[in-house]
């Protein structure tokens, strides 16, 4: 086996244009299993720990929104500590990433590639909107998260293609992330779901992982939601939201699933789960918009 | 042959409960110039907590496992395994394989050496597959190569051609159906035992009953099965490696490679845990004829799936059963059906069917009793030794029994077990009198008493969800939280039954080095975790007042110990330790006496100084050995023991029992059906502490593997196949699972034993998954007749 060391991100591309067939390796804690497991042999491993622009993060200029530029590098520890704020959703889905060990090697870029249904970096970032940024010595790209899956741990990625780095939206109001496992840390989810409100556009983001193939949004459940909202005027004036359309919010985000059976649950149970997430997550996020919204009306008046 | 040991006296007998620490009180009167002062300069004797000499290496990393084994030259071994549950192998071409570069040997059944079968219990297991597969998992071939991979490539590359056949998976119908398949040729059952006392068609004013399944667990060991075959000048081998029993696995490897016993030289090397998933061969026969084929020093060693496949589970089980009690709350009667699932080999089966039908109603006091066991053949991964061996599947069930009954009396359910607990003088079903201290019902007070953990945080308005069930996973506030407490109480049998003859042998040894009298201690007894080099220093310390106490490596060179299970080893290694000590303090003091002329009676070895009751110190101990070695070496036998006849009599099926008692408060989601344990509280009577820190920590442990059970460890099996080999999906509490304990330690000591303990590694497994789940049902109202309880049993 090979083993490339590039020192920076064009030699990494230049690298991956030269030898298609060479597997990246981040934090190596998806690889490393794969190769213990003998599930992959590859010829080349391309080592990215030395290609510092993938583990440094920046904030675009205004212009372009309040997006956050995070390289595909940066591990779960630093989400947490340094964008956490402005981010809550990923912050609390990169929590829930395995154990400390892990959270300090494991990477959003690792955990897109690897495009487990499983991955729980990828609900909050749909929920957020966010994009992934595709880069080749040839060319350059974004894609939508949500886009970026193609089926069970497979990608839109072109063999030349590197992932260079994810743009997430800065929240606009709050976000939540919920995982269920077996077990209260250190482990695979069950399913997992992710709401983020967006006051400034009003709309409502989703997203859903381990209930189907792909990590995907419940779309109908976003518009129905924004619809709602929109009529009665809660964005301006937020008042406790009736059951029935918190019902009807988890009903919809049931219908977007395709869970199966594993080892690690039924289609019934996740079925189940993810509505009470649903319900849950909808209330937490609303009634933290609502107290803001109310803080916000005192601090106008007085 | 050394000579037994005469059942050594105990020196503890006690009936009261002592704080840790606390010198024992003594019923003979303390003679005056008695030199007590000098007892207190050894430091780390019987009943303290000295460090263990292992802690620290282990600790920081550097602890050398059997799979960081390593010699010269040395090549790696690798297993083919049969990828069907049953299989007729038609014929197997190693050709292939031989070819690839760097391999050295490839080995089927036709090269084992000697008999091609072994066993704990019954011969039934070949070392390689013959003309069948039994299991998925089951060892076909081996290969030596020049490297790990090239080996675990070269299995690829072994061509066997396999008819497969129809399984036989369910072990309850093929108790019953003559009609299915015969897994081994004496048909399918490897035991069947009923237990009858009194009247076992009795009728009763209140009647409960329910059946009751137990999953497949793992002990989930940490350090993988390894070891390192050197083969020996004199056509032998040396065998260095982790197991729980040097003997037995001498024993059964020397007559699969036809050798002398002495031939085959085993050492131990560091065990990375066991509980029962060494005690059956693993890679021992398979790496040693490597090495024998190959002339060259082969290593073997699993990895984390293969693990899976290379040791036994513990019996999965299904278990019916019926209790019947007057209004008052008195037992009547206890009726049980029980199927254990041995898969494909019977391993310790025989001995599961034996304690759990002679332990199936619990620590209580039944009139009437039917209870019938079957072990069963199928082609399911075979099951064996665990922690907890056959009583823990049936403590899950006549626990739940127990809160049923109470509730169906509108009965506190602690209140019920006290009424109906064992205590000494009492008999069991087998109609073994209890004749020695059987606290269940103070157990149950006290562990009551113990301090309860503050309200559910789900109830405080802003509550930390690390705290709630799903934890950092953020999947409830508080919403759907309800708190649940619950009880479990137990009774393991201790040490070796039905007649075995258990026992162990030390050699000990005292000498002056640099001016300093030191003990050597030499036993075969494994230390597998459990602290049982500390005991026997400490008990040398006791014995022989000295300070330096140094363990000889665990080997094949010293007579057998027996296994490190069956909660044993502290009660017969160190029985064994305990009177070897005291020979050589014996002919010491002789000597002592011979010039001094004080009677042996009267001396003691203490602080390194030969002391006289009467004229105080007498001489410096160092200074008595000179250069001599003093040396002995004693068996300790623990009294005799009966086999079950056939309505499951005995008057002594079992040497001791030991009991202990949990209350575990759990928060339950019962819209998500996750669970966080809150506090799980044990109280326990350990006969003595030897080593209190110790015997903590097996509390803490064992309660830990039955919190597992509980909630969530299980081997998955569809179609005779694990579908979760892995520690991804086979779960294991990790510390944000195990909550914080009260641990309630008493001493009622065993007169039978060693210092009076009674075993005390295996009851905290067995009581501690009755009393999480009693706690999940207080809080649910579900019924729960499945363990581990998984979120949609609380949900649907
Ligand atoms: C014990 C344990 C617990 C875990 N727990 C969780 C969990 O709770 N939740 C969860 O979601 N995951 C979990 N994982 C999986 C894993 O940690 C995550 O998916 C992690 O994000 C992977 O990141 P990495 O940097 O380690 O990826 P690597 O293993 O280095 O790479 C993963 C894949 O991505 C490719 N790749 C990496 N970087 C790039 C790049 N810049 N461009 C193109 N391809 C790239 C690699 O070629 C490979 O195919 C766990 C893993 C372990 C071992």
């Amino acid at each position: 086996m090979d083993f490339l060391r590039p020192a920076d991100w064009s030699e990494a591309l230049e690298a991956k244009a030269k030898h298609p067939e060479a597997t990246p390796i981040a934090g190596g804690t998806d690889l490393m299993v794969e190769l213990n497991f003998d599930h992959r042999r590859p010829e080349i491993l391309l080592d990215l720990s030395r290609v510092e622009q993938l583990r440094q993060w920046s904030r675009l200029p205004e212009a372009q929104g309040g997006v956050l530029r995070l390289g595909a590098g940066v591990p779960y520890s630093r989400l947490i500590d340094e964008v956490g704020a402005a981010l809550p959703g990923l912050a609390m889905a990169a929590r829930t990433v395995g154990s400390p060990q892990i959270r300090n090697r494991g990477t959003l870029g690792g955990n897109l590639v690897s495009a487990s249904p499983a991955g729980d970096g990828h609900p909050p970032l749909i929920a957020s909107g966010a994009e992934v940024e595709v880069e080749s010595a040839r060319a350059s790209r974004t894609v939508p998260v949500a886009e970026f899956f193609t089926g069970v741990k497979k990608t839109v990625l072109a063999e030349d293609e590197l992932v260079a780095a994810i743009r997430v939206p800065e929240a606009t109001g709050p976000q939540q992330f919920s995982k269920i496992g077996t077990r209260n840390a250190m482990v695979i989810a069950v399913c997992t779901f992710a709401v983020a409100l967006h006051p400034r556009r009003e709309t409502v983001g989703t997203g859903i992982g381990s209930a189907a193939p792909t990590p995907r949004a419940a779309s109908e459940a976003e518009e129905f939601l924004a619809a709602e909202l929109a009529e009665r005027d809660q964005w301006r004036r937020p008042t406790p939201l009736p059951e029935s359309v918190v019902d009807r919010f988890a009903e919809l985000v049931v219908n977007a699933t395709a869970p199966i059976d594993d080892v690690r649950g039924t289609a019934r149970y996740r079925t189940h789960a993810l509505g009470v997430l649903a319900r849950r997550t909808l209330g937490w996020a609303w009634e933290e918009y609502r107290n803001s919204a109310e803080t916000a009306g005192r601090q106008g008046c007085a | 042959m050394s000579p037994r040991s005469s059942s050594t006296a105990p020196t503890a007998n006690h009936a009261h409960t002592r704080e840790r620490g606390a010198p024992m009180s003594n019923t003979h009167t303390t003679p005056t110039h008695r030199p007590q002062h000098l007892d207190e300069e050894i430091a780390g004797g019987v009943g303290e907590s000295p460090l263990r000499p292992d802690g620290s290496l282990k600790v920081r990393g550097d602890f050398a496992y059997a799979s960081d084994l390593w010699a010269e030259n040395m090549l790696w071994g690798a297993t083919l395994r049969s990828p069907h549950p049953s299989a007729r192998i038609r014929s197997i071409d190693v050709g292939p394989a031989l070819r690839m570069d760097g391999v050295r040997a490839v080995l089927t059944a036709e090269d084992v050496p000697g008999r091609n079968l072994y066993g704990l219990k019954d011969l039934d297991q070949p070392v390689l597959a013959e003309d069948v597969v039994r299991y998925r998992g089951e060892a076909v071939a081996l290969v030596a190569a020049d490297h790990p991979e090239t080996a675990r490539r070269a299995l690829d590359l072994v061509e066997v051609d396999y008819e497969v056949l129809e399984p036989v998976l369910d072990a309850e119908r093929a108790a019953h159906d003559d009609s299915l398949p015969r897994v081994h040729p004496g048909g399918n059952t490897v035991r069947y035992q009923p237990i009858v006392k009194g009247d076992p068609d009795a009728e009763a004013d209140v009647v409960v009953s329910g059946t009751y399944t137990v999953g497949m667990q793992d002990q989930a060991f940490l350090g993988p099965e390894a070891g390192l075959a050197v083969p020996a000048e004199d056509g032998g081998v040396e065998l260095y490696l982790a197991t729980q029993d040097l003997h037995t696995d001498r024993k059964q490897t020397a007559a699969a490679l036809g050798l002398d016993p002495e031939q085959v030289r085993m050492t131990m090397s560091g065990v990375g845990g066991a509980f029962g998933g060494r005690e059956d061969l693993s890679v021992q026969v398979h790496v040693c004829m490597l090495a024998l084929h190959t002339g060259r020093p082969v290593k073997m060693v699993y990895n984390r799936e293969e693990s899976f496949f290379g040791h036994v589970h513990r019996h999965p089980a299904t278990m019916y059963y019926e209790h019947g009690a007057t209004r008052d709350g008195d037992l009547v009667f206890v009726r049980a059906r029980l199927y254990f699932d041995g898969g494909a080999y019977a391993s310790k089966t025989p001995v599961v069917v034996g304690n759990g039908t002679t332990l199936g109603v619990g620590p209580y006091s039944v009139p009437n009793v039917r209870i019938e066991g079957w072990g069963m053949y199928t082609n399911n991964p075979p099951c064996g030794a665990m922690r907890g061996l056959g009583a823990v599947q049936p403590a899950f069930a006549y626990e739940s029994q127990m809160d049923r009954l109470a509730e169906e009396l509108g009965m506190d359910p602690v209140r019920l077990r006290i009424r109906n607990a064992i205590s000494r003088g009492d008999s069991t079903p087998s109609g073994q009198v209890l004749d020695y201290p059987a606290p269940v019902a103070e157990l149950l007070r006290r562990v009551r008493e113990l301090p309860l953990p503050r309200e559910s945080t789900a109830e405080s308005t802003n509550p930390d969800i690390r705290d709630l069930p799903g934890g950092a996973s953020n999947t409830t506030h508080g919403e759907g939280v309800v708190r649940g407490v619950g009880y479990g109480v137990c009774i393991k049998n201790i040490c070796y039954a039905e007649g075995a003859d258990d026992f162990s042998t030390a050699r000990v040894r005292l000498q002056v080095v640099a001016g300093e009298p030191i003990a050597m201690v030499h036993t075969a007894a494994a230390e597998v975790g459990q602290g049982l080099v500390t005991v026997q220093q400490q008990i040398a310390r006791t014995e022989l007042g000295v300070e330096r106490v140094n363990i000889h490596p665990n080997d094949t060179s010293v007579g057998p110990a027996g296994s490190s299970s069956a909660s044993r080893q502290t009660y017969v290694t160190g029985g064994a330790v305990q009177a070897a000590c005291r020979a050589v303090r014996e002919q010491v003091l002789e000597r002592v006496a011979q010039r001094c002329g004080d009677p042996v009676e009267r001396l003691s070895l203490s602080g390194g100084k030969v002391v006289s009751e009467t004229s105080g110190v007498l001489a410096d101990l160092a200074e008595v050995l000179g250069s001599e070695v003093v040396e002995a070496t004693r068996e300790y036998h623990h009294r005799e023991t009966f086999p079950l006849d056939e309505q499951g009599h005995s008057e002594r099926a079992q040497v001791q029992h030991a009991f202990s008692a949990h209350r575990a408060v759990v928060d339950v989601d019962t819209e998500l059906g996750l669970v966080k344990v809150v506090q799980l509280d044990c109280s326990q009577d350990v006969g003595k502490a030897v080593n209190p820190d110790a015997v903590v920590g097996q509390i803490q442990g064992g309660s830990a593997q039955g919190l597992g059970l509980a909630v969530m460890e299980e081997i998955q099996v569809d179609g005779g196949r694990i579908r979760n080999p892995s520690f991804t999906d086979y779960l294991i509490p990790t510390i944000l699972d195990m909550p914080p304990m009260n641990v309630d330690v008493i001493e009622r000591g065993d007169p039978n034993a060693p210092y009076g303990v009674r075993g005390v590694g295996e009851p905290p497994t067995i009581s501690s998954t009755p009393a999480i789940v009693a706690a999940i049902r207080a809080a649910t109202g579900k019924a729960l007749e499945h363990v581990p309880v998984g979120p949609e049993h609380i949900v649907e």
